[in-house]
């Protein structure tokens, strides 16, 4: 087992510690809070030589996300963080490297979106992507963002995957906060991570078209295919994780469960609110109540069948969503409707919106959610019609 | 009249004419789907002559993307690359950039790849400009070239900013109330010269040795280099096919698109007419210019006029 060394590090500076980890060959960002820290940190790697990478400054997310595209066509090994409504100026180009099998990196510290403008928190900005082909998995403490930030190379880059990756670290909660965890060494990592070696990269000595125009008779086809590779994936992130962890010591599984033994309500969250919810449980395990937690660590591919298994002997899942897709509800509490819906048993499911903006949640809020599910999933069986609540709304 | 035109030519067109040390490998291969006298689809096959093999070409969503890259066919022999519309100086700087950390790191042995972008008017002057400029700030190492044909032909003759006073356009109708395009066309060459790269040049596929002459210089002078082409399209300015040379030349001859090159901040006129031909001679074949009234002609020729006098300046010449 590779010990590594313990140490504080803020969650921005463990990502770059991954990336300078990884030997990233090309960086490209735009300063955007709650990111800046991780760009801060690569130039001052780059700067000082510690990773020899070309950063590029670009002038927008748009050319951030545009250079990564390129820089992995041509073979590169790539970088680019962003946040909120940097991500969504991204939104375009995010659908090239995904149609194109670019095993682009990103790290979003995810923020609300304008307006009211607010650089804190939510999952606003994951959520508008997440149609769009990328593997988005999400970290709750600095050790993971550091852990799925390395993993993420080595998922994306397998030619057998070749898909953008985007970890998750939710802005300010992890990006900006000083957490005790444990760093590899350089050499523990440098046999993880394989040399990146695109099968068909820009190269005049074997010239590609890459990018080509799809007419209707051939266009379905080629979202089929990609449709297929990308359900694919999961396989390759199991047996990443599980490498990661034989080696390592820290096990990552695409649903997490906490204390979820005979639990009869199952708490869903995502994210850096799972470490409170965690307490939420334990006072209420304290109490005598048969609750127990799950998080979803990857939102794409959607892990239907570990989900589904997660929640089989379940009565109520409630859904906590940091999001509003607006007249629809909350969109985890929508997507874990459907992935629910063909089952034959299966639970009542009770969504809630919290967390917008930034607003904490605390573990109050968590035990409210739980307690008040009941009183909801009653309403349902009478035939009322439940809205989703947003919980710590002031009248 | 060709006879004519070689006078005043004169001693330049003399020293570039060298048609025996073109090559006569195409890199971009016959077959493409382009209209009949596309002026836009000969300048791309003379800059793709004058570039050789080894270089990666990034291009625009537009015309010459559409019409060259059809899957499962490209006319491509070299590298090739389309992602978006507005993004093509930045998807060439995370390129050279792949290059040059790969070379540096003893990833790739370094083979002195060239990088070039091609895009429309509307994707240089237009939803492009931002990345352009900010490509051309950090001074990568590739080359941009704008093929200009004045309009977004690919989507049906919608007007750009590229698009000149007076011209029709379906966006630009000529109606009571309008004489079609209303602005000037926006001079992308002088805002890349802005950016104090080391070459500027325009260029016409009229004269296809001054075009090639200019950009080889462009990929050989080491930093940003922009190439500014005039591309004519009979489609979209509604001229007879065959006349697509003819266009160029006038466009030249009448000092409506000088050609020069701008190295290192110096100006230099590749060609110099000291009569220009009056611009009616240019219009008169192109019915998106045929609505116009004669006061409207003589503000054209006037700022014509104008221009070139102040670009004779520049280039110092008396």
């Amino acid at each position: 087992m590779k010990k590594g060394k313990i140490l504080g590090l803020e969650g921005s500076f463990a990502v770059a510690e991954a990336v300078r980890l990884a030997n990233a060959d090309v960086i490209a960002a735009y300063p955007i809070t709650p990111q800046t820290h991780i760009v801060e940190r690569l130039s001052e790697m780059v700067a000082d030589g510690d990773l020899d990478a070309e950063f590029i400054c670009v002038e927008s997310e748009h050319t951030a996300m545009s250079a990564c595209v390129g820089a992995s066509a041509a073979g590169a090994r790539v970088f680019t963080c962003t946040a909120g409504q940097g991500l969504e100026l991204m939104h375009e180009v995010l659908y090239i490297p995904s149609s194109m099998r670019l095993p682009v990196v990103a790290v979003i510290a995810n923020r609300a979106l304008s307006a009211p403008l607010s650089v804190w928190c939510d999952h606003s900005d994951m959520m508008a992507i997440r149609d769009i082909g990328w593997i988005q998995m999400l970290a709750e403490n600095n050790q993971q963002a550091f852990d799925l930030t390395l993993c993420a190379y080595r998922i994306a880059e397998d030619n057998e995957v070749l898909f953008p990756t985007m970890v998750h670290i939710d802005g300010f909660y992890l990006s900006h906060v000083i957490e005790d965890m444990t760093l590899p060494d350089d050499e523990e990592v440098a046999g993880f991570i394989p040399e990146y070696k695109h099968p068909f990269a820009l190269d005049p000595d074997k010239p590609v078209s890459m990018g080509c125009y799809g007419p209707p008779f051939i266009y379905p086809e080629t979202k089929k295919a990609q449709e297929v590779a990308f359900e694919n994936t999961i396989p390759k992130i199991l047996e990443t994780w599980r490498e990661f962890g034989d080696l390592f010591g820290r096990h990552y599984a695409l649903v997490e469960k906490y204390r979820m033994e005979h639990a009869k309500i199952a708490l869903l969250t995502m994210g850096s609110c799972s470490e409170t919810a965690m307490l939420a449980i334990d006072e209420m395990r304290a109490e005598g109540e048969e609750v127990g937690l799950i998080r979803l660590r990857l939102w794409r591919p959607f892990p239907f069948r570990e989900f589904r298994e997660a929640v089989k002997d379940v009565e109520v899942v409630v859904v906590l969503d940091r999001c509003v897709s607006f007249g629809m509800g909350g969109p985890v509490c929508s997507e874990v409707k459907s992935a629910l819906y063909d089952l034959r048993k299966k639970p009542n499911v009770v969504g809630f919106i919290g967390g917008l903006g930034g607003r904490d949640i605390p573990i109050e809020e968590f035990k409210y959610m739980i307690q008040s599910a009941l009183g909801k999933v009653k309403a349902i069986e009478r035939g009322e019609e439940i809205e989703t609540e947003m919980i710590g709304i002031r009248e | 009249m060709e006879e004519e035109r070689g006078k005043e030519m004169g001693k330049e067109e003399a020293e570039l004419f060298a048609p025996r040390l073109v090559t006569t490998e195409e890199n971009f291969a016959p077959g493409h789907r382009a209209c009949i006298g596309c002026g836009e689809a000969l300048a791309v096959r003379h800059v793709c002559k004058a570039m050789g093999k080894n270089v990666i070409i990034v291009n625009a969503t537009g015309c010459i993307e559409i019409i060259s890259s059809l899957l499962p066919q490209t006319s491509w022999c070299v590298p090739w690359i389309h992602t978006l519309f507005e993004n093509v100086a930045a998807v060439v700087s995370g390129i050279e950039s792949a290059y040059k950390a790969r070379a540096r790191k003893g990833k790739i042995h370094d083979k002195d790849v060239k990088f070039v972008g091609f895009a429309g008017d509307g994707g240089t002057s237009d939803i492009g400009i931002q990345a352009l400029s900010g490509a051309m700030e950090r001074g990568h190492n590739f080359l941009y070239c704008c093929f200009d044909n004045e309009a977004y032909m690919n989507t049906g003759i919608q007007r750009s900013s590229s698009t000149p006073y007076g011209a029709w356009t379906t966006t630009a109708p000529v109606g009571k109330k309008s004489i079609g395009q209303t602005t000037w066309k926006k001079n992308m060459p002088e805002i890349a010269v802005a950016h104090a790269i080391p070459y500027v040049a325009t260029a016409c596929p009229s004269y296809p040795f001054d075009l090639m002459d200019k950009v080889r210089k462009g990929v050989e002078m080491g930093g940003p280099a922009y190439v500014h082409i005039l591309s004519p399209c009979p489609t979209g300015w509604r001229y007879p096919p065959n006349l697509t040379i003819e266009m160029g030349r006038l466009a030249v001859e009448t000092g409506v698109f000088p050609l020069y090159e701008v190295i290192n901040g110096e100006y230099r006129l590749s060609f110099d007419f000291p009569n220009l031909k009056p611009v009616r001679e240019y219009m008169k074949a192109q019915r998106r210019f045929r609505h116009l009234t004669d006061d409207i002609v003589e503000k054209i020729q006037a700022r014509v006029e104008k221009e070139y006098l102040r670009l004779r300046e520049k280039a110092g010449v008396e």
